[in-house]
């Protein structure tokens, strides 16, 4: 547990157990100057060409996003990730990753941008085979075709192996035809190209096919009008018997519901680097309000109300941001390991990807919510004027709800991240075991009061993290034996469970980043950083208690059950730090650069 | 054609200036540098628009600085210029900046040399004239349109009232501003391509500056805006009179 690996032996899941040095993580200060090239592209495009347009895009003015994302084509940001062979950058994920999070203040754009260079391209590059990915991709990098994904139907969401699309070979043997219902389908009012879901005759799993917009056979219903993401293109899909030509069988049959599962880990991420980049966007207006509007004969910046919010928006995408990057660097070296061993780029991808799916559904989960509590401060900051519609909050306030319902709802992925887990322990992939009964055997002993290691910038955090890991094995190890297989049908103790784990990974990859970067620059130059990590410890500990508490309280009993809570609480003790002080100094920041500056 | 666009680096428009050592000097730490808009959206577009519809060959772009200065350089030749030079020297002022760009550009060939009408930060608006003397070829300052024909540039500025168009032999000096060309987004593939680029780093014979800056001073913080009702008009001549000093 204390053995500190090298990121290229960290296997996805083994926050839990094991530590990572500072040196390894990946943190976004590290940008080299292309990639900062790129983002201020990506910038300049959203400042030039979106947000003039914001709400003739949430009008849906006939062929503007279309004409937008052309736009974007000609700049190449359809093509970061795509291999140069297919018209593409080819750059690696965390550029692709840049490139979500600086267009993530877009908006309706935004959610077309990702749609498009995720679910509608991914599919086919990553699964097809070369010809289709000769017909498609370089069509779709250059955004001279536009893609959609159908996997919702009316009746499966969530459960998504369950939909009842079907396809059946036609007399001559040429074709699929399936008939269906697909629903929430972004970017269906303009995409050419719709990789689609249906399960071939009686198959138990899904199988993805290549569907052209020209085919015969489907129909698109009108736009739906949404709370949100007004300007983002979404319809019901029907297939009536839909033409599809055998050789746009995507993957092998009933391989669909692998790759939907594969592509959702993507975008999950993605979504994870799209709502940071939201969050600061958010911030940067809410500063700048702040600064502006005077009551009682001040700017509210002044007030340590106001300064609270800034600094909690600010403390909560800096931690975000912490653990999109460094996950999506060791998605990246899990990539390249297996690219060595031979494994064939497409294919090493995915397993990459596949290998950090935990830390994936974790990202979502935390910056989704993390954009929740941004816009919805922003609003209070705004105070009347961030009811108005005039007002830019209002958009941000409704376009960012649906985060936690898309790419697998916040739910869906708290309990993915609990199952996963326990899963890779179940199949010997991850050694939970060991480490708990470390833990078990310590709740037993005396406890360790500390103060023999070398007092250092760090220690303390990092001996708050190693409790928290401690508090986690305890809890999730308890849960396990207690209830054992009713495990996955107590949906309550996995919300804790998952709480405690992304708890975890955000507080760990803040830390590690915080560390990396006072290694580079000094701690002078990193004062707000490290208030943002200590404030951000100290309420995950606290969070932490609570989630562990409260599932302990559901399945522990008598002294067992007290030992724990004892050692629930001893895991999670921090000292006292001044937390007000700290979000003075993180807001002082923010108002005197009059914008997001961390 | 050859053209050769001068560009220089500037703090971001929206840098917060903050002055050091007893206000001698402009502390430039964590401040964001960009190219000089007047160099980048209008002279270093321009050339590429020339070479883009045939008219020019070759776009150069030159800057004196040291090598902090080189992301701004890989920018423009994102853009789109061919290859760039960097003269190795710390310059503010512009008769010493001429002089190094002038003594790259002396027998090189270049046809027309552009550049913005005044850098943002600094705001002399004097190296381009200042350039073209020492090269000894014509200059035309304050561009808002340029047109190539036949040897010679036919070049639009905006005077008071009305606009005045001008014709001059080529090699020569033109600053450019708005109107001569729109702004542009470096597109992944310039981006890319800019890392391949040849740059070209030139120490040059150290000169002495006939200027130097003694002392930096902040513009005063704006007052507050005073009201005056319309029916008051004794209060308004009053107030300008004694505290805006118009008269």
């Amino acid at each position: 547990m204390n053995a500190t690996e090298s990121v290229k032996a960290i296997k996805g899941g083994e926050f839990l157990i094991r530590e990572t040095a500072a040196e390894s993580v990946f943190i976004p200060e590290e940008w080299n100057e292309e990639q900062l090239m790129i983002a201020e592209t990506c910038t300049n495009f959203l400042a030039q060409h979106v947000t003039p347009n914001l709400s003739r895009i949430d009008e849906q003015e006939a062929g503007l996003m279309p004409h937008l994302m052309n736009e974007a084509g000609e700049l190449g940001l359809l093509g970061i990730s795509v291999p140069e062979e297919y018209g593409g950058f080819g750059k690696d994920f965390k550029t692709s990753m840049l490139v979500a999070e600086k267009l993530g203040g877009g908006h309706s754009f935004s959610v077309a941008f990702s749609a498009h260079t995720g679910i509608g391209t991914l599919p086919i590059l990553y699964y097809g085979n070369a010809a289709q990915k000769e017909k498609y991709i370089p069509k779709l990098a250059s955004g001279e075709w536009k893609g959609a994904y159908c996997l919702t139907e009316p009746s499966s969401g969530s459960d998504a192996n369950s939909g009842k699309a079907r396809a059946k070979l036609s007399a001559d043997g040429k074709y699929y035809l399936i008939t269906g219902q697909k629903m929430w389908i972004t970017n269906a009012g303009f995409a050419d190209i719709f990789t689609v879901f249906a399960k071939i005759d009686d198959d138990e799993n899904l199988s993805a096919f290549i569907v052209e917009k020209g085919f015969e056979g489907l129909t698109l219903n009108t736009e739906e009008h949404k709370m949100g993401i007004k300007g983002s293109s979404t319809r019901q899909v029907f297939f009536n018997d839909c033409k599809v030509p055998v050789e746009n069988l995507l993957s092998e049959r009933q391989n669909g519901f692998k790759i939907a599962v594969n592509i959702l880990n993507i975008g999950r991420m993605k979504l994870g680097g799209g709502t940071v980049g939201a969050c600061k966007e958010v911030i940067t207006s809410s500063v700048g309000y702040a600064n502006e509007r005077e009551q009682f004969g001040r700017p509210i910046s002044k007030y340590g109300a106001i300064r609270h919010k800034l600094a909690q928006q600010a403390i909560l995408t800096y931690a975000s941001e912490s653990a999109v990057y460094r996950a999506s660097q060791n998605m990246e070296e899990a990539t390249e390991l297996l690219l060595e061993s031979g494994v064939d780029a497409a294919k090493a991808k995915l397993k990459g990807i596949e290998q950090f799916a935990i830390e994936a559904a974790i990202i979502k989960v935390h910056a989704s919510e993390a954009l929740d509590f941004v816009v919805d401060e922003g609003v209070q900051i705004y105070g009347g004027m961030g009811y108005s519609a005039e007002a830019p909050m209002d958009r941000a306030y409704r376009d960012s709800r649906i985060n936690r319902i898309f790419e697998g709802t916040n739910e869906i992925n708290r309990m993915l991240t609990v199952d996963m887990m326990l899963k890779r322990a179940m199949k010997g992939e991850l050694d939970l075991m060991g480490p708990a009964q470390k833990v078990a055997g310590e709740l037993v002993s005396i406890p360790d009061f500390g103060g023999t290691e070398e007092a250092g910038l760090f220690t303390k955090e990092k001996k708050y993290i190693a409790n928290f890991k401690k508090a986690i094995l305890m809890v999730a190890g308890a849960a396990v034996q207690k209830l054992m297989t009713q495990l996955s049908k107590e949906q309550e103790v996995l919300m804790n469970l998952a709480d405690m784990l992304i708890e975890l990974y955000v507080s760990e990859s803040l830390q590690l980043r915080v560390e990396k970067l006072v290694n580079l620059k000094g701690e002078e130059a990193c004062k707000e950083q490290l208030d943002i990590m200590r404030v951000y410890i100290n309420d995950a500990a606290e969070m932490i208690a609570k989630a562990g508490k409260e599932a302990l309280n559901t399945f522990a009993e008598s002294d067992e059950k007290r030992m724990m809570l004892m050692g629930l609480k001893r895991f999670t003790k921090t000292e006292d730090i001044n937390t007000t002080q700290c979000r003075r100094n993180i807001a002082a920041k923010l108002i005197a650069e009059n914008k997001y500056c961390f | 054609m050859k053209i050769l666009v001068c560009i220089s680096q500037v703090p971001d428009t929206s840098t917060k200036i903050i002055l050091k050592d007893n206000n001698t000097a402009f502390n430039s730490s964590g401040v964001t540098f960009v190219i000089n808009p007047y160099d980048e959206w209008y002279a270093l577009i321009r050339a590429l628009e020339l070479k883009e519809s045939g008219i020019a060959t070759d776009v150069h772009l030159i800057t004196v600085g040291r090598a902090d200065v080189e992301p701004i350089i890989r920018k423009g030749l994102a853009l789109g210029g061919d290859e760039a030079i960097r003269i190795d020297a710390d310059s503010n002022d512009p008769y010493e900046t001429a002089n190094y760009i002038a003594g790259y550009a002396r027998g090189a060939g270049y046809d027309l040399i552009l550049c913005g009408k005044e850098s943002i930060d600094y705001n002399n608006g004097t190296t381009g004239a200042m350039l073209a003397e020492l090269l000894d070829i014509d200059y035309i300052g304050f561009a808002a349109d340029i047109q190539i024909e036949a040897g010679s540039a036919i070049v639009t500025r905006e005077i008071e009232g009305g606009e005045e168009v001008d014709t001059v032999n080529l090699p020569a000096v033109i600053s450019c501003q708005k109107g001569v060309a729109e702004a542009r987004i470096p597109n992944m593939r310039g981006i890319m391509a800019a890392r391949t680029r040849p740059l070209k780093v030139i120490t040059p014979s150290a000169l002495t500056p006939v200027t130097a800056i003694l002392s930096y001073e902040l513009p005063p913080a704006k007052a507050g805006i005073k009201l005056v009702s319309s029916d008051n008009m004794d209060e308004l001549v009053e107030l300008l009179h004694s505290e805006a000093k118009v008269f």
